[in-house]
């Protein structure tokens, strides 16, 4: 109701990808959790000239409060999932495809929005005048992905959004499609299906990428019209083709603020900024910090079926450890042995988890083993060898590095470095005897 | 410990190293960055020279001087030391304690005559197989350039005068190890003893 009788429409760049309105007071989309209306503080004519309130005049229920101030809550959680998601690879960045020049050059994202019987245009497939139907659209793979230039990782979702996107085309308008790929990756089930279906549909598919789009004609033909210029690597020479209407399918990239959220949480990510799994094969939805879940794009590009699988796999994860009621804790912690401990409390300010204390009146350290995370900086520091840490004592540590140095034929160690070599027999001799 | 990397035989004091010399380098790796680099990079078949040879810690925080010190009196050309980078360090801030004790074995190790190259330090995210792949490379290739490890002739136990017999007999003859070497003369006593 708010939002129906709400005076104020605003552009939407986000959920319309400024292709449509929303009011001040708005839901960001349907599915939206949850499904309250936010007043847009900054577009909202009450909050601009002090009069209005139509929202709250035919609110039914006095939902709405003009005075509610943004709050930060602090929650204690045990386990946290990171379903962050990805961002779109911004196409201005390759300026050969003039999106933000050319009027109807349009994003995948755009055309997400246009061909969505809900978006702002009720599903009309249209130019950007808003009214005229293309009678030829291009779609070109690959924007910004597999790019030396940009990303050079495949974005995974983006040949069969292509091809549905191919489907929606036809389905709503006559136009010629032609799809623009380096190589075509169907993998999944039902996929190189639906592929094959577009063919006989009459795509039309071109092996190669753009050069460029342009609209300035060479020929009457092209008059009017964008032209991509492309090497058609299948048939091996350049060729220009005119169309109405271009959609870039974007690659996906990491979220701007990937690292920086890798950072807060203690997980890792890589190097563009895809989120590092416990193991990629293994343990993909877990990362090496414990309770910290990744499921979807965080942890790299992946499409819905795939995103769903791990989010649904993380909050059973996460169910699980909830109900478990008791905390299994890693067996890998340190002690200190009292009998051996001076009581130097050289290893007190060495535990970044304030996990070990000093007992006055016995003299000695002492560890929290509930509190000891493992690493074993205090076991390397403690002068007086007092502190062992499982899994990892020094003596398991050195045996390491005598048994990986160790070659002699018979098993002997061979201390080459601290005595000659002329010397090993006599060593040896005595070792054994 | 494999066959194919057997070390070399050292040659004389003074002479060059054997065109076919390879080096062996123990490398401590932390459990959460640089060992999971070192696993990414065989997931991905990334090759890295043999001569590594890897040991596993929870964290760079967990190298005590005495492991490094360990390594050379055995054998080891050089240590490889590799942690998360500054700031990521599993254990919120350990790989800093073991950047100063980095910085302090490095003295000692000068002081003690061998070349700084021989111990190295190197920070590997999880991620960065190929990153820790070319270091590998990169630092077994300055080491086979350095030769074997020879400890300098002023440090060395002389052998020759040194009477393996009455040391045996000192002992009483039911000792397990090599015989003692006097105090301070033989680094890996020194190393191990702690
Ligand atoms: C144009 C286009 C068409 C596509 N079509 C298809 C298709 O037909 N079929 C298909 O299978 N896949 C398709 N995909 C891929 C699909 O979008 C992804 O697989 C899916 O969205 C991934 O889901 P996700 O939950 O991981 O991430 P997202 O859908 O990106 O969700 C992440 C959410 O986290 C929120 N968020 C981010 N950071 C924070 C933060 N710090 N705090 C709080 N919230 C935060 C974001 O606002 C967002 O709501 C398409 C993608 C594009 C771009
Ligand atoms: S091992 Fe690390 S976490 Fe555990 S007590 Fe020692 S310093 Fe603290
Ligand atoms: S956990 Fe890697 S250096 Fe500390």
């Amino acid at each position: 109701m708010c939002q129906e009788k709400c005076p104020k429409k605003v552009l939407d760049e986000v959920f319309e990808a400024g292709l449509g309105y929303r009011k001040a007071i708005y839901t960001p989309f349907d599915q939206a959790v949850p499904r309250t209306p936010v007043i847009d503080r900054a577009n909202c004519t009450y909050y601009e000239k002090g009069t209005c309130k139509a929202c709250e005049k035919f609110c039914e229920t006095n939902a709405i409060d003009f005075n509610q101030e943004d709050k930060i809550l602090t929650l204690q959680v045990g386990n946290i999932i990171l379903a962050t998601g990805y961002d779109l690879f911004d196409a201005r960045k390759m300026q050969q495809y003039g999106y933000g020049r050319l009027p109807n050059v349009f994003t995948s994202l755009e055309f997400e929005r246009l061909s969505n019987s809900a978006g702002p245009t009720n599903g009309h497939i249209v130019l950007r005048d808003g009214v005229t139907e293309p009678r030829s659209v291009a779609i070109v793979h690959c924007v910004g992905s597999r790019d030396k230039n940009h990303n050079s990782y495949c974005s995974a979702i983006c040949c069969m959004q292509s091809l549905k996107f191919a489907h929606l085309v036809k389905e709503h308008t006559e136009a010629t499609i032609y799809e623009f790929y380096i190589d075509m990756r169907t993998a999944g089930k039902g996929y190189d299906e639906f592929y094959q279906r577009i063919m006989e549909e009459g795509g039309i598919f071109v092996r190669g990428k753009p050069a460029e789009i342009t609209d300035v004609a060479r020929t009457p033909e092209e008059e009017g019209k964008l032209i991509l210029q492309v090497e058609d690597t299948l048939v091996g020479q350049q060729r220009r083709f005119p169309v109405d209407m271009v959609i870039l399918s974007s690659g996906l990239e990491p979220r701007a603020d990937a690292k920086e959220l890798a950072v807060r949480f203690g997980i890792s990510c890589s190097f563009d900024g895809w989120a590092i799994e416990k193991h990629p094969k293994l343990d993909p939805i877990a990362t090496m910090t414990e309770g910290v879940y990744v499921a979807g794009c965080v942890s790299g590009p992946k499409d819905i079926p795939a995103s769903v699988a791990q989010g649904a796999a993380a909050a059973a994860r996460v169910l699980g450890r909830i109900q478990q009621k008791q905390m299994n804790l890693e067996p890998i912690k340190a002690t200190v042995h009292a009998e051996h401990c001076s009581g130097c409390r050289i290893c007190n300010t060495m535990c970044p988890y304030n996990a070990i204390s000093f007992d006055d009146v016995n003299g000695v350290s002492s560890i929290n083993a509930a509190m000891c995370q493992g690493c074993g900086t205090c076991v390397a520091a403690c002068p007086a060898g007092a502190i062992s840490g499982s899994g990892f004592s020094d003596e398991q540590v050195l045996a390491q590095i005598e048994g990986l140095l160790r070659v002699g034929a018979d098993g002997l160690a061979l201390r080459r470095s601290a005595y000659p070599e002329t010397h090993h027999d006599e060593i040896e001799e005595a070792v054994r005897a | 410990m494999s066959a194919q990397a057997p070390l070399a035989p050292a040659p004389a004091q003074g002479t060059a190293p054997a065109a076919t010399f390879e080096p062996v380098i123990i490398g401590f790796t932390c459990n959460w960055c640089s060992y999971r680099a070192a696993d990414l990079a065989g997931t991905a078949r990334t090759k890295y020279p043999p001569n590594v040879r890897l040991i596993r810690l929870m964290c760079s925080g967990r190298l005590d001087p005495t492991f490094v010190l360990k390594a050379y009196a055995e054998g080891a050309d050089a240590v490889l030391v590799t942690g998360c980078h500054p700031g990521e360090c599993h254990y919120i801030e350990q790989n800093y304690k073991a950047l100063r004790r980095f910085r302090l074995l490095q003295r000692t190790i000068e002081a003690l005559g061998i070349e700084p190259a021989r111990l190295q330090l190197v920070w590997a995210s999880a991620a960065e197989g190929v990153r820790l792949a070319n270091e590998i490379a990169r630092v077994t290739e300055e080491v086979r350039a350095l030769g074997p490890l020879n400890w300098p002739a002023g440090n060395m136990v002389d052998l020759d005068a040194f009477n393996l017999d009455a040391a045996w007999e000192a002992t009483g003859g039911d000792a397990g190890g090599p015989p003692a070497a006097p105090d301070g003369a033989n680094p890996e006593h020194a190393a191990v003893a702690r």
